[in-house]
């Protein structure tokens, strides 16, 4: 076991996959000599080559397609998107070819591809580097559609997503990569060492795709979050004093029904918290399945907190992020509905 | 009078009712533009994307330094392959008249495209084609049985009713999935042939769009990323002159042949006659040749015209003239290579006729076996259940539950009864 960052857990996943595959290899902008803006590839390439970490051009779309086609060709490519503000670019390339090959071709051809992609604001980036666009993706069927909370899913996530024999769009919040942000931006920043989950073990190990799990145990209403707003949850769980369940969704498609429904049919009150924009989000397709599974035994309207609908701008940014303040005030109104 | 800016709207030298009018064609006479060797640089050949290759003269002879001298044996080949894919495409025009298949998409007066390059690859190099290279498969040995069965969306369709006729793909033939969506296997034919060099293979890759979808920015995606890693891939632009309704000016033909934006990014442009069968197997052993020795890419704009309709649901009397194919300056590429056989000696009016009565008893013979396995309103059926597979490797609990809702919605449906329980569960 060693003490990683989320960084340093989704580097020891590549690390281990290049390693025992040699089909694997990574491309993307600035992930070889650099080693990637945000240092998530920092000594693949001197480790492993130029032939299996490669700069790329300045071309999400070009990417998506280059690795769509190393894919046929055998090989398992993992392409970083330096940006999910990036991603557009490369749509099509994902929507209309890398999730449908296999559909269309009724299995006889397909893409293993991962795309690895930083998401989520809270670092000054203005409303193009602070993006959550995982609905935009959930919504896609074809495609697996990933975001990890701590070092510890990082790594294995990745594992099982680089050896996934479908395509997987990995979402990193990047606001979380050195430490569990409460959402509170002006306490002193919290290490990943000083979490549980920072404990990430160096060798190979998975986390399987399409479970959640329950971080917290609660009796009176369940949280459905992930990504950064798994840890902003627990904080205002605590501040309230509820006695919450808080589930780390952890792969939006496909969803793990059961986990969540169960969780809500015990406890009868539910609040779905989410990053990203409100409207034709992720927490409408949660709403809407807790709904149908456990209608009977709710006890009060599920509530969502989410980003506001606008971009993320950059001067307001911890006005529009969903905070400890509107979770809590959620968590009570939910508690209060009879 | 004050300048002001004005939009350049371009527009085709001639719209029904008028003279066709090729005189905006560059026309290379046969045998005219050296060959150079397959290590030339780049910048040492931009006039192979100004020039156009050609090799069969007017009086069909083969001229110049491309002729690829190709065995009467392998000519013979060639047109059988180019003769087979035009009675083909004719009989499933004739057959979407019926009602029988939904759509198609001919290739009529451009199958030396497919045909030459697809005899002059070799059998592990994987194709990237558009919809209209069906040739390739000809020449591949795909059973036409099983292309027309992938038209009837039948029991024996390879995409198991999933996709739009013409929509083929061959895996064991090493031809990729036609996607629909323009361009886009474009750059993944690079993506392919970069994983060839990466795995230190010796097979090459090549793509095709038209000249029209060469405005998609993935044509730019193809061509940077090829010219950036010198990717072993063949990049072919077939200019047919029309996308749809717009001429090839839409695509910015109006200025620079499409040949030339090779050089703008590195690579080798080669313009050629894309009806003149030799010529078009000359070029693509030449730019095979050159990746397979780690020269990188080539850009072939291959100059065609689009003789039959976009597709069934066109009607191209609408926006060119009706006699615009027999004003075309290249000819038929099928008249052509018979010609050239005739004037070897080793080819007859009398042969040709006996192969279009082989070859058109034979389409007739694969229609019969492809109507046996199901049509799109009769005999044998796919299962409809079938949708949920493949959307992924194993299906996801969601999609079960889904295929057990239309199952139980079928079999009530089957019985005279509504399926109410099972749907109200699902909700």
């Amino acid at each position: 076991m060693a003490r990683m960052n989320m960084v340093q857990a989704l580097n020891s996943a590549m690390d281990v996959m290049l390693e025992r595959d040699p089909r694997v290899v990574l491309l993307g902008e600035d992930v070889g000599y650099f080693g990637g803006v945000f240092r998530v590839t920092e000594g693949l390439q001197r480790k492993y080559g130029e032939h299996r970490v490669l700069d790329t051009p300045i071309a999400e779309g070009g990417i998506i397609a280059a690795a769509i086609g190393m894919g046929v060709n055998g090989l398992k490519p993992v392409a970083e998107i330096q940006f999910a503000d990036y991603i557009y670019p490369g749509f099509d390339q994902v929507v209309s070819e890398l999730a449908r090959l296999r559909y269309r071709s009724a299995g006889d051809f397909h893409a293993p591809v991962t795309i690895r992609t930083p998401c989520g604001g809270g670092i000054r980036g203005g409303q193009t580097h602070s993006q959550s666009p995982e609905a935009i993706f959930a919504h896609v069927c074809g495609i697996k559609v990933v975001m990890p909370s701590n070092p510890y899913d990082a790594k294995g996530l990745l594992i099982s997503s680089i050896e996934d024999e479908d395509p997987v769009v990995f979402f990193e919040p990047k606001r979380i990569y050195n430490g569990p942000f409460d959402g509170d931006p002006h306490k002193p920043a919290i290490p990943w060492s000083a979490h549980p989950r920072g404990e990430v073990p160096d060798g190979h190990y998975r986390v399987p795709i399409g479970r959640a799990e329950i971080v917290r145990a609660g009796k009176d209403l369940t949280v459905l979050a992930y990504g950064t707003m798994v840890h902003v949850a627990d904080a205002a769980v605590r501040a309230t004093g509820v006695d919450a369940e808080i589930i780390d969704v952890r792969t939006m498609a496909p969803l793990d029904v059961d986990t969540l429904c169960t969780s809500v049919c015990r406890t009868g009150r539910c609040v779905v918290v989410h990053e990203a924009t409100r409207f034709g989000g992720y927490g409408a397709e949660l709403v809407a399945t807790v709904q149908e599974q456990c209608f009977w035994n709710l006890e009060a309207p599920i509530q969502r907190v989410t980003g506001w609908d606008t971009p993320y701008p950059h001067a307001f940014e911890w006005e529009y992020f969903p905070g400890q303040a509107r979770i809590a005030a959620a968590l009570r109104q939910v508690m209060e509905s009879a | 009078m004050t300048p002001r800016s004005r939009l350049h709207v371009p527009s085709p030298p001639a719209r029904p009712g008028q003279e066709p009018d090729f005189s905006y064609l560059q026309i290379s006479p046969a045998g005219a533009v050296p060959r150079p060797d397959v290590t030339a640089a780049a910048r040492a050949i931009e006039n192979l994307s100004v020039e156009m290759v050609r090799v069969l003269g007017e009086d069909h002879r083969a001229l110049g330094p491309w002729n690829p001298h190709l065995e009467p044996a392998e000519l013979q080949v060639g047109l059988r392959h180019m003769l087979l894919t035009r009675l083909f495409d004719d009989r499933m025009q004739k057959i979407q008249r019926q009602g029988r298949i939904s759509f198609y998409i001919k290739s009529t007066g451009e199958e030396a495209v497919a045909v030459a390059q697809g005899m002059a690859l070799k059998p592990g190099d994987m194709l990237f084609p558009s919809y209209r290279q069906q040739g390739l498969h000809v020449v591949r040995g795909h059973n036409l049985v099983e292309l027309m069965c992938q038209c009837l969306s039948n029991t024996h369709d390879m995409c198991k009713g999933r996709q739009m006729p013409i929509m083929y793909h061959w895996a064991k033939g090493n031809i990729f999935s036609i996607s629909g969506n323009l361009a886009t296997q474009f750059p993944q034919a690079v993506g392919w042939a970069m994983a060839a060099a990466i795995k230190g293979e010796d097979n090459i890759a090549a793509g095709w769009i038209g000249e029209g979808s060469s405005a998609e920015a993935d044509f730019h995606y193809a061509m940077t990323f090829a010219a950036v890693y010198q990717a072993p891939v063949i990049l072919n632009l077939v200019n047919n002159q029309w996308a749809i309704s717009t001429f090839q000016g839409f695509a910015g033909g109006e200025h620079k042949t499409f040949a030339q934006r090779g050089p703008g990014y590195g690579i080798p442009g080669i313009r050629v006659d894309g009806n003149d069968f030799l010529a078009v197997y000359a070029v693509t052993q030449w730019a095979a040749q050159r990746a397979r020795q780690s020269g990188g890419p080539t850009l072939i704009e291959q100059v065609t015209y689009r003789a039959a309709a976009h597709s069934t649901s066109d009607d191209p009397s609408r926006y060119r003239p009706k006699e615009e194919w027999r004003a075309w300056p290249l000819g038929d590429p099928v008249t052509r290579l018979k010609d050239h056989l005739i004037a070897l000696g080793e080819w007859s009016e009398e042969r040709h006729r006996a192969l279009h009565q082989e070859l058109d008893a034979h389409v007739t013979a694969c229609w019969k076996e492809a109507e046996s396995y199901g049509t799109l309103t009769g005999g044998p059926s796919l299962d409809p259940l079938t949708m949920f597979e493949d959307v992924l490797r194993d299906m996801p609990p969601d999609l079960q539950r889904q295929r057990e809702q239309l199952r139980a919605l079928r079999s009530a449906a089957a019985d005279g009864a509504p399926a109410a329980a099972s749907v109200a569960k699902e909700g």
